[in-house]
């Protein structure tokens, strides 16, 4: 990890002397976005996109993690930081220390959908019994304890799949789910979304969460419930945005004071219908309606 | 500069006066060498106080003994207790280093034997060089051998639920030690006098006899030297382990059991971690046990291979 952070900083180093180098006659802007790996595939495309409105203004993007990126912002090394979590206390504080002002901005959601094999029977699971699969203590250690019998599946063993435990998608799959509980030890925890799904396309006994995005057609998605009797909304954009599905989380951006200037107008393209449509081909949900043709 | 001077017609340097050019790139290759030879204790040193700085806030605070070897609740970031236990991760390194070495040992001592004793010639060349290159393998290209090919291999002849496990990560890291071993191992056999081989032969003994009784014994110490540098290569090996352990907070009671070991955690966690906060911390004070850990290993290993050549 360390070395990828040392790559950027070379990369971005480069990219501020080429800028300098070829600056010449017009005034360019850099943009330093930086953080979520949730966030980075579609911050890639707002950058790429940013070019033909804007082409004054390089928006350089890297992932590296929510943490990553509010770090970056607290010491003042990126003018824009992505989260997949809200900012915590103790970070706004370091950054208050160091004469950032993080300033919030909610720029789409996300809906956390959980993972199961193909071939596993359950089309949906409530809030409950996601809490006792996945919580530290929790009753749920087979499949057998949910009522049912998944084929291929040894022994019926639930292979719980989770991520490392600085990822923005952990901390917020413990809040909704587990109630700020720790998580049960002994999950196998993947270093990025993707992995989850790949681990659990392949493997019969397994669950797993991470964003929608991340879905292919090799995994089921169950439909989630707050409890027994409630509606099971099944993960979509749609149900993300109005707000239906229960564990749907905001995307945030954080800039250091109100944006002002490049940074601004930046922020609001993002939040203008093109860029809210380019979350919305990302698979993510926009942060308001947007008519998209 | 003496070949100049020997050469008839040219004039001959006049002795006491050594401060000519020659002299200065003389003292200067010897201060650059000087500097290369020392440049290792030097790093060592500001490696050892760079970790050892960084996790200290730890060591001073938070720090609590019988918690950090003694539990298996590796809970850094909970909103509820931190919590910083390493024994499951401590229990997931040696768990499968020792399946490594319980691979690797046979594997490399019957090459180093066929290497060093049988093979002759051409085979022999081609087999050493066949095993560097073994070792030239980065250790990423491994964990995906173990991600991509072990894991559906062990799932479906095992016929358990995960592939990513103890198993599978001892034998990526035992290919891994094998080459290595394999090269000290052969080392040291021939560092074996043939008049020994010889003596035992006079008397009568067979290929097999000689190696066993003469050859072994006397080379003892340096396949010893061979497995404890295998063990160090296991225990600070990274990127293939967290590949195929599974990463999962666990203290094995089979080889098909998923574990974490800690380079991968620090691996896995380092880069997402608030500098100077407890959680980054305690990464580097896990830092400083495995660089202990292994400074033993290699100085056992070196005092081992050195009594070899005394004796």
């Amino acid at each position: 990890m360390l070395t990828r952070n040392t790559a950027t900083v070379l990369l971005s180093a480069a990219l501020v002397a080429t800028l300098i180098a070829c600056g010449g006659g017009e005034q360019r802007t850099l943009i330093q976005n930086k953080g979520s790996d949730t966030l980075v595939n579609v911050a890639q495309a707002w950058a790429e996109a940013y070019q033909t409105v804007n082409p004054n203004v390089v928006v350089a993007v890297s992932g590296g993690g929510s943490g990553t990126g509010i770090a970056a912002l607290i010491n003042g090394t990126v003018d824009i930081a992505n989260a997949s979590r809200a900012i915590k206390d103790k970070e706004a504080d370091l950054a208050e220390q160091n004469g950032q002002h993080p300033v919030q901005h909610v720029v789409g959601y996300d809906a956390l959908a959980i993972f199961l094999h193909m071939d596993n029977p359950i089309d949906e699971i409530t809030i409950a019994q996601l809490k006792g699969i996945f919580v530290d203590g929790g009753s749920t250690t087979t499949w057998t304890d949910l009522g049912v019998d998944v084929p291929g599946c040894k022994g019926q063993e639930i292979v719980v799949v989770s991520r490392q435990n600085n990822s923005g998608t952990y901390a917020y799959f413990r809040k909704a789910v587990l109630g700020e509980e720790d998580f049960r030890l002994g999950t196998r925890d993947m270093h990025g979304s993707k992995d989850v799904v790949d681990l659990v396309e392949k493997t019969p006994c397994a669950i797993g969460y991470s964003g929608l995005a991340y879905a292919t057609d090799h995994v089921k998605m169950p439909c989630v419930s707050t409890g027994s009797g409630a509606t099971c909304i099944t993960p979509s954009v749609d149900t993300a945005v109005d707000g239906t599905y229960p564990i749907a989380r905001p995307l945030f951006m954080y800039t250091d004071g109100e944006p002002a200037g490049a940074i601004g107008e930046y922020m609001n393209w993002i939040k203008s219908d093109e860029g809210q449509c380019i979350i919305l081909e990302k698979g993510y949900a926009p942060f308001r309606d947007v008519n998209c043709s | 500069m003496e070949q100049q001077a020997r050469r008839p017609g040219t004039p001959v340097q006049p002795d006491f006066d050594r401060l000519n050019r020659d002299w200065y790139i003389d003292k200067v290759v010897q201060l650059l060498v000087f500097l290369g030879g020392v440049s290792a204790i030097v790093f060592i040193i500001g490696i050892f106080v760079f970790i050892t700085r960084e996790g200290f806030g730890f060591l001073l605070g938070d720090f609590n003994f019988r918690e950090f070897f003694f539990s298996p609740n590796w809970r850094p970031t909970s909103e509820t207790r931190e919590t910083f236990g390493i024994l499951a991760l401590i229990a997931g390194t040696a768990s499968v280093t020792g399946l490594a070495m319980l691979i690797a040992i046979p594997f490399s001592l019957g090459a180093a034997i066929y290497i060093a004793e049988f093979a002759t010639g051409k085979t022999r060349e081609f087999l050493k060089v066949t095993v560097e290159l073994l070792a030239a393998i980065p250790s990423v290209v491994w964990g995906f051998i173990g991600l991509a090919i072990m894991n559906p291999l062990i799932i479906k002849t095992f016929d358990v639920p995960v592939g990513l496990t103890v198993l599978n990560a001892g034998v990526i890291l035992g290919l891994m030690a094998a080459p290595i071993m394999t090269s000290i191992a052969e080392d040291a056999l021939k560092a074996v006098p043939d008049r020994y081989r010889e003596a035992a032969e006079a008397m009568g003994a067979t290929r097999w006899q000689v190696i066993y009784k003469v050859v072994l014994p006397a080379a003892k110490n340096g396949l010893l030297g061979a497995v404890l540098l295998g063990v160090g290569r296991g225990f600070g090996e990274t990127m293939a382990v967290l590949m195929a352990t599974g990463h999962s907070i666990n203290i094995p009671t089979s080889i098909f059991d998923s574990v974490r070991a800690l380079t991968a955690t620090i691996a896995a966690e380092l880069g997402e971690t608030a500098a100077g906060s407890s959680h980054y911390q305690a990464l580097f004070t896990i830092g400083i046990f495995l660089f202990v850990v292994t400074f033993i290993i290699n100085l056992v290993a070196d005092l081992v291979v050195r009594g070899v050549r005394k004796g």
